[in-house]
Parts: C-alpha cells; structure tokens; sequence
C-alpha cells in the first residue's frame, strides 16, 4: 500500500511552487551590482595554429573593459582532469594541459580564443568582432580509427600520440577469455557505434565571477551539480585560492543530466577576470556555445563477441572499444569509458570470463565525458544487442536465453572486479511479463500488418553501478577525489530541522524526498525539515549529485547524522525523564520511557538543547547539531528489464515507439512518483539516443549538429506513454535506507531494448538486416532495408 | 544582433517608400529573420515591420478564389481557411509549433523561399498568385531556386490568390530537428490539371514533378505514377537523409498525397 | 509620412502591458522582448532556452497567443498586452494548471515550465477539452527534457478535467 507519509509516499515536491511561479532562482536569475559582462570568441577551426592574436583595435572599441587571451593564463593552472587511468603495461594515461584560454593551439571548434569583458554583452560581442586572429589551419583529427594511425596529426603536440590509453580489463582475464572464444560452440560478434550525444539540459550554462577585495574573498555562481568540487578543483588546481577565500554557489540548476558535473574554463574565466578587474563578470552560454562547449557524450566504437557453449551458457565476453575523449581531458572523462564501463560488461548474466579493453583518442572535438548513464549506456548496449543478435543466430527466444543466464545467486563477484549485493533479474523479468502484455504481442503485430506496418518487441536487461562508490575503492582505480558524501543536522530550539548536504538537486526534487527519510526517522512532519544545498559556504563539503547518488550515498549521510541527533536527543530526554538512555523509545516526534508512561515531546527535547536548564551539562553540551560523512562500502546496483514495442512504416523507415514498459528494481523507494519521473525522464532521453540525436561532425571537425534545427531532441510527440513499474524489491544491503539510485536507469535501460524492437520488426518483414547503429532516423532504417 | 533603425508603417505605400533606403529589410513574422539577425549573419541598416499594415492581413474566399493578405499568420490561415481550402489550412497548421503560427506569415515565409519550407509546395502546387506592391507574379514564375524569388529589392508580398482546387492533399515528412519538411509534397487537382509539388528535396528549391502531373492528369490515381520515380542527382543529401532517401519519398509521399486527396 | 528613428543608437519609448501592468519602457530597437521582460521588467521567471526560437522555453502570451519572447522585438509588441507565468497564480493559490503540474509530478528541473505553463495556458483557454492529439500538438514547441513528457500530458489532462481518462494507450 503506498504510504501517506514519510517514506514511500508521492509527496507533492515543494520546489516546484517557486518553479511554477517564476519564482525560481537560476544563475542567470542573478545580477550584480557594477557587473561587467564576457563574450568568448571561440575558434571556428577544429585545429589550428594561432600565430598572433591582435586585440588593439577591440580593445579601443566602446565599453570594453579588458580583453584577455591565452597569455594572461599561462601562470594558472590548467583545467585539471580528476581521474588518472592507468593502462594495461602499468602506465599513467597521457594527460595533455587544458588551457583555460587556448594557448599555442585551438583544438577543437568552440575552444575559447580570447575573452572580452565590457559593459554590454553586445560592446563584447561587437569588440570581438575587431579582434585580429592570425591562425594557421591545421589538419584535423575527428576519426578516431584515422587519429590511432601513423603520421596522423596529433591533437597535442608534447604527446607521443593520440591515445590517451589503451586500458585492459581485466588484464588477467585476457588469456582465459581468448581461449573460451576460440572452443567455443558458437560466437556472435557485432561492432556497433554508441552515438556521441549532447546533453542539452535546457538550462544552458552559465558563471559569474565575484570578488570581494576587502575579505580577499572570490564568489563563483554557477550552473554546477557539484559545486564544492569546483571550489576544489577550481581553487586547487587552476587558480590557487585556498578553500576559505573561495565561495561557490550554484541555486536552482535547471538540469545537467551528468553535463554540469565538470569544471568549466568558463568558471575559472570568471572568477579570475572578476579578481583582475574587481568587478562581477557574467557569462551565459548561448545555445550554439552549449553545443560547442559543453562536455559531450557516448562517442564508442565497439567490436563484441559473445561465445556461448553448446547448451546456450555464455562462456565468454570480450570487448574492444575505441573512446572519444574529444581535444581535452573533461573532468572525469578517462572514468567513462573504463571503470563506469568495463566493470558493467557482465551485465546480469554469469558469464565466466570478461576481458575488456578499451582505447581512449584524443580527436579535435569537443571534449567527451558523463552523460546520464556515463559508460554504463554502452555497456549495456553492446551486451543486449550481442545477446539479441545471438538468440537470433540460435533461433531461441530473447527472454529465454537471457534468462538461462540470469545470475541468481548474491553476493555475487563479477570476472570484472565488482560484487553485486542483491538482485533478482528473474523477478523483474516476471514483473515486465506482467505489464507489458507479451501475450498479446502477435494480435498486436497482425493488426500492424494489416496497416501496412512492421511490428516488433525488443527487449532489454540492464544492471548498472549507482551511489558511486568506495572512496579506497575509487582511489585505487585513479580518482583524485574521494567519493563519499557529507551531511549536516542542525536542528534547532524549536524543534525544526535543517539539513546541509553535499548533494544537489538539478531536477531531482531533493528538498521534498530527503526531508522525507528524515521525518519518518523523527517520527514529525516532513515540513519541518528545510533542504540547504548548493552552496560552499553554507554546506561543510559535497561531492555532489551525479551517477545516481544523492539518496544511495547523500541520503545515508543524512541518515547517519539523524542517528547521532537522535542518540544525543535520547540522552536530553532520558535525563528530563530521570531515565537511562537505553530505555528510551523514539516514536511518533516522542520520546517515551520503555514499559512507563512517560513520555516528552520532540520539540520539549530540542529546546532543552538550547535552554540547558534542566540538562546534564557534565556530560553534555549543549545544542543539537551533528555531521555525518558517508563513504559506502560498495557500488549500488539497480537492474530491470524493458520492453519496447515499435512500429516500422516499411516505406519510409520511420520508426514510433508504440509501447514502453520499463520494470525496474532499485531497492527501497523514498518517493514513488518522484522515482517514476526519473525513469520516464530517462527512457525519453533514451528514446531519444536510440531513435534521433546524433551529434555529428564533418571530417575537418566542422560541428553538423550545431542547433535544434539539427539535432533532433525528442518532443512531446515523439514519446509514447511508459508504463513503470518498480515493485520487485531487493534492497541495497549495505546502506542503510536499502536504496540503489534511479536516475539513470531509463537512459541505460531503453536504447537497446528500443533497437531490438526495431531489428525485430524488419526481420518480421523479411529483411536480412541484423544490425543499424543509432539514431534509428527513418533514412537510416530505410537504408538498412534496401541494402 | 546588431542594432538597426526600425519603422513600422501602417500602411503598403509607406512599407514600400521605407523600403526603398539603402539596406532596408522587410520584417514579416520574424521566426527565420529574426535568429538570423541574433546570429548576427545579416547587417540590415533598416527594419521595415510590416505588422502593422491591416490592408496586408486576412483570409477571404470569393469565386473560388482563396486570398490571403501577406501578413497573415499561420494560425490565422490554419483557422479561417479551414471551411474553404482544408489543405492549405492543414499544411498551414503543421508549420512549427503554435508559437510560430502564431507569428510567422504567409509572405515571409514566401519571400524567404526555404527549401524545405511548405508554403512554397502549396503555392506551387495550387497555381497560386502572388501579389506584390507592384506586380502579379505567377508561382510558376515566382520561385527561383532555394532562398531565391523573383521578388525585386523592395518588393513586398502583398497578398497571395489561391485558386481552390477540387481536391488537394499535402504530405510532409518532417525532418526531426527542425519539424521542416525532409521533404512534402503538394497534390492538387483543379480544372487546369494536377499539379504536384515538392519541397524539402532539391538542391533548386520547391519543384513541380510534371511526369507525375501528367501521369495523374488522365488518371488520378495512386496507379497511375506507381513505377514513377524522380532521379536522385539534384536532391538534398544532409545529415537527415540522403540523395536517394529524398528522392525514394518523393515517390512515398507523391501516392499518399493523391490517396488522400481522392 | 512615417516616423523614422534616424539614430540607431536612439532609444525609443515602448508601452507594455504586463500582466496587467503598465510599463513605458526606454529600448533599443534590436532589443528581444525576453531581455526587456527579464532585465527591465524584472520577470525573470520567462526562461532563455535556445535564443533562436527552437526550444520554447522563453513562451508567453502576447495579446493572449503563445509566442517566443526570445524571436519577438520588443519594439513590435509596443501598446500590446504580455502574459507571463508570474501572472498566472491567484496570489499564493495556484492556477489549476499549476496545481495540476504540482499533483502529477510534472517539474523536474524547473527550467522549462514557465514556457510550459504559457502554452498551456493557451491550449486550454482555446481548447477547454483537447483530445491527446491536440495536447501533443500544443506542446510540440516546448522542449522538457527532465520529465519525458508524460507527467507534463497528464496534468493538463488533469487541467482539463480528463483525469478519469487514463493516459496509457494500452
């Protein structure tokens, strides 16, 4: 039964009476006093050499007021990368400087050039315009297969190559992988593009830059998911400003979806010109610069092969993946591809030997880095798709062959060094069964080809790693940060709460889900329990909202830091009650002496916390005010199984997706309808990977897809109504809500079981055609069919 | 985008001499115009806003004769050409979103003459007319390759005269960013014939297929233009599709426009 | 004859009505109706999306038709009236497409709801029972891409007082 309160209840998400009144604050929202603003003139090449930039004339142009240029960066750091891989000799990853300003080279169309700060965005505007660029073009690199080979141009010239790593996983599986292959009763093997994505939240970026010359104190606004790790990689690595002097704020983010986790030049551009020229500087990305400058995502290609026994057992799994790191390394960008992507290859099947490698390419592009989902989409894909193709070659049904596979005992630890706690992949199978009607799929196809139409059911199983992870864990694999989250209590005389945590909400609803956990906890209304978020100053320390965290690893710090509350709360009542803390009950906002009835109320507690009158000060203090730091002892590991039912027009190749049913298990649920929009949000940024964006480059590294007039972002119209299901439970075992993380998994979950539907509907119509890569754009199906 | 002088004339004669100054541009609805100046691709030194011209707005039927000020919006014509000529009003209602049917007109859209625009389909498709400040110019006459009319500098798009047809159908298969068309097309079958026309796929812009014409003009049938196909050289091939693709939908489109039209 | 402004950098007076208020604004004749309503006027609730028109984000009403601030002179709308989404709750009592929003869990990030609001506004205000067809053709101009549409659908199913319509085609 669902509840009414506390967890497990659709509480209405109170953030959104300010979002449906305009009465949220976004960072464009803020204006400064004296602000100046900065527009980027970013190059058009995708590489060249700059010879001279001339910024005499702009510089004498109205309004200006200071124009800067590699050079005035050379004594700051570069944009730092917070992950170090180290590839398969033992070897640390080429890890090229990321100027803030390009210096010596542009590397990618967008690279910012020069920067002019002046009393209008148009005065900006129109000063860069006068800026005299002297760049020498260059030969681009965009392929990554062409960027692998001798004598091509190298992104960065001080590199040996442009490989950034050539990453095995695991090396010691290779052997034994190799040789599973090799006696194996069958072997399906299929290359397959995972299509570079652009996240495109709908907010586009934007930093302002503040500095305070009387407290020494510098302010950045920003558009951020994480904005302690941008005071951190910002302040430490790029402009040396100890923690102290620098404040980062990010209010209401209007999405991310994984594309404002990273450090942005930009930030560190405004936050340094504001210093220089002690005056608020303002950027707010245009939608084409969002284009060019935001981190992209995806860009893999991949060769699988799946070896399987004579009794349809997978036998073996090996990999090869080339991944697009774009002209820079992004923040976590080596991660992606490695440890949110190899650790995934073994899916919900027990598939004894695993080997994964994976090259990473330096290309003039876009830097690459996490996209809802981040390594674990192309995971997932491969492996669904390569399962689909098999059962096809074996003439055995989908569901049948991934089901004789299923792992089904837990713990269970992975050939690619993970343990999976809890999960029950056939329950979500019977729950998808359940709900999307298979056996009315045949009088569903007959009335589509009655219409002229091919009909076809594509399913997908997915497991992913959420509530990233094991600080020691992640340290070992080659993060610089740790990965814990932190949380603080403070409740106050009045008995109401408020909750700093590092996590921070860009859509998510955290203000109405955590106060959620934390009122059940107490026993008291969720409305006493105030969120506070997105600010340094205000918040001990964050590691922020991403991989589908916040609750797995945030929410048990809060968690953690209510438990401290509530054992220093029953020590205040035991003592208004001349009792012993261990006969104290907390129950319903009241604290009550076991087998007595005494009892004190929740606020009665919390005031004598703060009016000691009546308190033991010996042993004591006074207030009621407690942090907690999470650090999980493992992963999370959410897994479902979807169905996508599409329709084909065998004319023109357009593809619509007739049915969606997506049965997830995430372990326990805090607030139900808030998880269902995750996983519907998800499966519509799914569907639209699978089905219409492609961000696609020209081979001189010309962005295509530089507008919405050409990458196609799904519409209303363009999604079907999902049906979503999260009822089969296994929950997390080592935190303590027993939650896993929903963010991604609609994003994970659909592309594959969308392009099997699709490879099922032309085969029902005849076609040979076992394979197209994404976006299924109706030209691109039709293609497929006549070839 | 840059700045400009702006005027906004109330009537054709005072458009016509604000015109008439050096780098001066005629402003319908703004929906293309106006992302073009903010992308700063364009350097009018004068805006002439021809919202504010009454004698240019408006849907009227008379002798089976549609006419259509160049100032009306989409959403005007989607709603008020309904009862008279339901394909144009229908082709009318699938442009953009409603924002820009709201706001996006007739003459622009004509002048601008974008290769996958729809009204040009229509307009060629029908036989229509198209009124200027000084001249009558047929459609066949009027389109001049993509972003190219027979418009001289100045020239205002007064109005436009659709001649209804017995039975007319559009077709558009979107492109999936943009919602143009990847390509339409126009069928229409009055007392002069069929006329079919077609957007979206050629290099020179909307086009009259005349072997279908010919073919549906002594059979107006989908049978009738089965085996017909328009060669794929001279076709757009972009990201959304191929030279092929446009030219098999061509074909695709071109059937389901007469089936639905008889 | 007509009135031209013959110096570019001239500004020139403007009259707005927005919601319901009179404002005599000083603008530039290049200036976007979505800058004079966020910075002049102080609304900042109408969003900037895409700034070219794609993504519906910066919707409001003008003259009681959804159209794109962010592709609409200032300039032109002089002496017409401008609705926008702080104007559509009665004070702290929603609208019941607000509350409608509120109930179906149809907000994620915020950040396109404004414009979804508008064009919403408009459907119903036109439209007072759209069928599924009409709602998807309304919404076509407005990017949301938090939410995958289906929640948004349902509240103005709700709105509209359709909710004992269940919106799962199958």
């Amino acid at each position: 039964m669902p509840k009414d309160s506390g967890i497990g209840a659709s509480d209405k998400r109170r953030e959104d009476v300010r979002f449906l009144t305009g009465t949220g604050n976004y960072t464009d929202d803020i204006n400064m006093a004296g602000q100046a603003y900065v527009h980027f003139l970013r190059s058009d090449v995708a590489h060249g050499r700059i010879n001279g930039i001339d910024t005499a004339a702009a510089e004498a142009m109205p309004g200006v007021v200071r124009i800067f240029t590699g050079a005035d960066f050379e004594a700051v750091g570069g944009i730092p990368c917070g992950w170090q891989v180290t590839d398969r000799h033992g070897n640390p990853m080429q890890e090229p400087r990321h100027p803030v300003l390009a210096h010596g080279k542009v590397r990618h169309v967008g690279d910012p050039i020069a920067a002019v700060v002046a009393e209008t965005l148009a005065q900006a505007r129109d000063a860069a315009e006068a800026i005299k660029l002297d760049i020498e073009d260059l030969p681009a690199v965009v392929d990554m297969k062409a960027a692998l080979e001798d004598g091509a141009p190298k992104v960065h010239d001080d590199l040996t190559s442009n490989l950034c790593y050539d990453w095995g996983f695991v090396e010691d599986n290779k052997d034994a992988v190799d040789q599973a292959i090799r006696s194996a009763a069958h072997v399906t093997t299929l290359d397959l593009v995972n299509n570079r994505l652009i996240a495109n939240p709908m907010e586009p970026r934007v930093a302002i830059g503040a500095f305070d010359r009387a407290s020494g104190e510098s302010t950045l606004y920003t558009t951020s998911q994480n904005p302690h790790v941008i005071r951190l990689l910002m302040g430490a690595f790029v402009l040396g400003i100890p923690e102290h002097k620098l404040r980062v704020v990010s209010p209401d983010v209007g999405g991310g979806f994984g594309s404002k986790i990273f450090h942005y030049a930009e930030e560190a551009f405004c936050t340094f010109a504001a210093k220089a020229i002690n005056r608020p500087v303002k950027w707010t990305a245009t939608r084409s610069e969002a284009f060019m400058s935001d981190a992209h995502g995806r860009d893999h290609v991949t060769r699988i092969e799946l070896a399987l026994d004579g009794d349809n057992n997978f036998t073996a799994i090996r990999t090869e993946t080339l991944a697009n790191m774009g002209a820079y390394l992004s923040t976590f960008a080596p991660s992606v591809p490695t440890y949110l992507h190899g650790t995934l290859m073994a899916g919900c099947y027990k598939t004894p030997n695993i080997y994964v490698n994976v090259k990473a390419v330096f290309t003039n592009t876009v830097p690459v880095d996490a996209y809802r989902g981040a390594g674990r989409p192309e995971a997932s894909y491969q492996l669904e798709r390569v399962i689909d193709k098999a059962a096809r070659e074996l003439g055995v049904d989908p569901i049948a062959l991934r089901r004789q596979n299923f792992i089904t005992e837990f713990p269970y630890a992975t050939p690619v060094a993970v343990e999976y706690d809890t999960g029950d992949y056939n329950a979500t199978m019977d729950t998808l069964e359940k709900i999307a009607d298979f056996g009315g799929f045949a009088a569903r196809r007959a009335a589509s080809e009655k219409a002229g139409k091919l009909r076809g059911l594509g399913i997908n199983c997915y497991i992913e790693a959420c509530g990233i992870a094991p600080s020691s864990l992640v340290g070992q694999l080659g993060a610089r940060a740790g990965l814990y989250e932190s949380a603080t209590v403070r409740v106050n005389a009045t008995g109401g709460l408020v909750v700093m945590t590092g996590s921070h909400s860009h859509g998510q609803g955290h203000e109405t889900t955590f106060p959620q956990v934390i009122a059940e906890m107490i026993g008291i209304d969720a409305g006493m329990v105030e969120i506070v978020h997105g600010d340094t100053s205000k918040v001990p320390m964050g590691l922020g909202t991403y991989g589908s965290r916040s609750l797995a690893v945030g929410g048990s710090a809060m968690v953690r830091a209510t438990e401290k509350i509530i054992a220093k709360a029953k020590k205040i009542a035991a003592h208004l009650m001349e009792a012993s803390d261990a006969d104290i009950e907390l129950k319903d906002g009241a604290f009550s002496v076991a087998g007595t009835d005494k009892s004190v109320a929740w606020g009665d507690v919390c005031l004598a916390a703060y009016v000691p009158h009546n308190y033991p000060l010996e042993e004591l203090e006074p207030g009621l005010e407690e942090t907690a730091f999470y650090d999980p002892s493992n992963f999370t590991y959410p897994a479902g199984a979807y169905a996508c039912e599409v329709e084909v027009d065998p004319e023109t190749g357009q593809v619509t997706i007739e049915r969606f049913c997506a049965a997830d298990d995430f372990g326990n649920v805090v607030n139900p309808m808030i998880v269902d929009g995750q996983v519907h949000g998800g499966i519509g940024q799914g569907i639209g990977q699978a089905l219409l964006e492609a961000c696609a480059y020209d081979e001189d590294g010309q962005l295509l897809s530089a507008s919405y007039m050409d990458y196609a972002m799904p519409r209303a119209g363009d999604v079907p109504f999902y049906k979503v299901d999260h009822s089969s439970s296994t929950p997390c075992t080592h935190n303590p809500l027993g939650v896993k993380g929903c963010g991604e998994a609609g994003a994970i979950g659909s592309p594959p079981a969308v392009v099997n539907a699709v490879i099922d509907a032309l085969q029902s119509g005849g076609s040979k055609v076992t394979h197209i890569d994404m976006p299924l754009s109706p030209s691109r199906v039709w293609a497929a069919m006549q070839a | 985008m840059y700045n400009f002088e702006f005027v906004k004339p109330s009537s054709i004669d005072e458009a016509v001499a604000a015109l008439g100054e050096d780098e001066a541009q005629a402003l319908g609805g703004g929906q293309t115009l106006i992302p073009t100046l903010k992308q700063r691709l364009a350097r009018p030194a004068r805006l002439v806003s021809l919202s504010g011209i009454a004698e240019m707005k408006g849907v009227g039927a008379e002798g089976g004769v549609l006419t259509i000020g160049g100032g009306t919006s989409h959403a005007t014509v989607a709603a008020e050409a309904a009862g008279s000529y339901p394909a144009l009003a229908a082709l009318a209602g699938n442009i953009g979103d409603p924002a820009v049917r709201n706001r996006g007109t007739i003459g622009g859209s004509l002048a601008n003459n974008d290769p996958s625009a729809c009204y040009p389909a229509a307009a060629l498709g029908s036989g229509a007319t198209i009124v200027t400040n000084a001249r009558e110019i047929a459609a066949d006459d009027f389109f001049k390759g993509m972003f190219t009319t027979a418009l001289e500098e100045g020239e205002i798009i007064t109005a436009v005269r659709f001649p209804v047809p017995q039975a007319a159908n559009y077709q558009k298969f979107e492109q999936p960013a943009s919602r143009f068309a990847l390509v339409g097309v126009f069928v229409a079958r009055g007392g002069d014939g069929v006329r079919v026309a077609v957007t979206g796929a050629s290099e020179e812009g909307v086009f009259r297929w005349s072997e279908a014409e010919a073919a549906l003009a002594s059979d107006f049938s989908t049978g009738a233009i089965e085996g017909l196909s328009v060669p794929a050289d001279g076709m757009i091939a972009d990201l959304h599709g191929s030279k092929a693709y446009r030219a098999h939908l061509v074909g695709v489109l071109t059937r389901r426009a007469v089936s639905a039209a008889s | 004859m007509i009135e031209a402004v013959k110096s570019r950098s001239r500004k020139r007076l403007i009259t707005l009505t927005v919601n319901g208020e009179e404002h005599e604004i000083a603008i530039r004749p290049n200036a976007m109706l979505v800058d004079v309503v966020r910075d002049q006027i102080g609304l900042t609730g109408t969003k900037s999306g895409c700034s070219s028109g794609s993504c519906g984000a910066c919707t409001l009403l003008i003259d009681g038709r959804p159209m794109l601030a962010c592709s609409t002179l200032a300039v032109e709308c002089d002496g017409k009236a401008i609705r926008t989404v702080e104007d559509l709750a009665d004070g702290e009592r929603l609208s019941p497409i607000q509350e409608a929003f509120l109930d179906q869990g149809a907000v994620q990030c915020g950040f396109c709801t404004p414009g979804m609001l508008m064009s919403v506004t408009a459907l119903i205000a036109s439209n007072p029972k759209p069928s599924h067809q009409e709602i998807k053709k309304a919404l076509e101009g407005n990017l949301c891409r938090c939410t995958g549409y289906n929640a948004i659908f349902n509240a103005v199913l709700q709105a509209t007082g359709q909710d004992g319509i269940k919106p799962i085609m199958f």
